[in-house]
């Protein structure tokens, strides 16, 4: 097993500095970091903020690729820095910058708040035509498998940024919604339990929406937990057309059942134990 | 979901571009094989006699002003898809969409006017 606190070697790190209210302009900082086996990026921040330069700013917190915070740009690659090792991009030097297509807020922190707008424009979240049925406690919607996987791989989305940094549309399109948030109304539109694609509709098929998307599949290539935001377009695009041709069947949302017991039993499943509570 | 209208009529435009490509390509092409519309089998697709029959078959006239209107529409949609990238203000979106759309409309009026002219010219010899 190797040695983890043994230092390999060094590498140059050339971390992108911009404070607005010190600089003009965006500038290169290069840093000498010693590297360990299995230090991540984010780990070469850390030592660069604790050892040579204590005004560097980035924006993390898990450390584990769970949360999106560290989104950042690793060989001109968008990826997360708490899940990508040094030593398997980088020999000598190692260019490490802020998300493109953002505003810099500072160093290496993008301003990720258009992006939320846009995401938030698109009704994130479950709609019902009766509101009531969907913040009652009382009852479940019943899913099948089959109906959960049909957009599980969308949820997977932890909303880091990559996408809409890797997307060549946006980066001359500011108004264009991007790859996340188009991702995020197809996950809702396949839900069976949602109602609300009539709504999202007016968003997505707008003059900045779906359409805009010409397939590069960068977004699809970057996204650092294996979601396929081109997939997701293409398919939002092909129901935007067939709804505005009044094609294919609308079904209506699932029910909610009013208890446990009232969906359809399993074959061969043992009863549940006796409620202790 | 006007641009989805905007965005079905453009695929639809492509198809039949293609359809009426081919059909091109077959005639003026590959007439040596096909033999399709060819009044002298003697002459080329494009010799003035094949042409002028062609022109005076009301089928051809009415291909033309839809391959010009399909064409028209498939472009010039194109076109403000790509001037919409440049991240423009509403203003000017909508001024670029009303001058696309007095433009095409100019070109068809103009296209149908030539094609229908040279079709009685053709039919008359």
């Amino acid at each position: 097993m190797a040695d983890s606190s043994k230092i390999l070697r060094e590498v140059n790190f050339h971390v992108t500095r911009y404070n607005p209210e010190k600089d003009r302009s965006i500038h290169v900082r290069i840093y000498k970091v010693p590297v360990r086996e299995g230090m991540t990026v984010l780990d070469g921040l850390h030592y660069i903020k604790e050892n040579l330069d204590t005004s560097l700013a980035w924006r993390y917190s898990c450390r584990m690729g769970v949360c999106g915070s560290c989104g950042m740009l690793l060989n001109g690659h968008p990826t997360l820095a708490c899940n990508t090792q040094i030593l398997h991009i980088a020999t000598t030097d190692l260019t490490v910058g802020p998300l493109p297509n953002f505003k810099i807020i500072r160093d290496l922190v993008p301003d990720l708040a258009p992006m939320i707008e846009k995401h938030v424009s698109i009704k994130p979240h479950i709609v019902r035509q009766n509101e009531a049925e969907i913040n009652s406690t009382e009852g479940e919607f019943y899913q099948t498998p089959e109906e959960l996987e049909a957009y599980l791989q969308f949820t997977y989305c932890i909303k880091c940024g990559c996408c809409m940094a890797a997307c060549p549309t946006l980066a001359t399109d500011v108004g264009y919604l991007g790859p996340m948030p188009l991702t995020a109304a197809q996950r809702y539109n396949i839900d069976t339990r949602d109602d609300g694609r009539k709504q999202r509709n007016e968003q997505t098929g707008s003059a900045h929406g779906a359409f805009r998307c010409h397939y590069a599949g960068e977004c699809s290539r970057v996204c650092p937990k294996g979601v396929d935001p081109g997939k997701a377009i293409q398919y939002l695009k092909r129901r935007l057309v067939l709804d505005y041709l009044h094609l294919g069947s609308r079904k209506k949302p699932c029910a909610r059942m009013h208890g446990p017991g009232e969906g359809k039993p399993l074959a061969n499943v043992p009863p549940a134990p006796a409620r202790t509570v | 979901m006007r641009e989805t209208k905007y965005w079905t009529w453009h695929m639809a435009a492509g198809v039949v571009i293609l359809f009426l490509l081919g059909l091109h390509m077959l005639i003026m092409h590959l007439g040596g094989f096909t033999h399709l519309f060819v009044q002298n089998p003697g002459q080329l697709a494009v010799s003035r006699a094949n042409s002028l029959a062609r022109d005076g078959n009301l089928f051809f006239t009415v291909t033309y002003i839809m391959l010009l209107g399909v064409a028209l529409y498939h472009g010039l949609y194109g076109l403000r898809t790509i001037l919409f990238e440049l991240t423009l203000k509403p203003a000017a979106e909508k001024a670029i969409s009303a001058l696309l759309l007095i433009l095409g409309l100019g070109l068809f009026g103009l296209g149908t006017w030539a094609a229908i002219v040279v079709h009685f010219t053709a039919v008359r010899g």
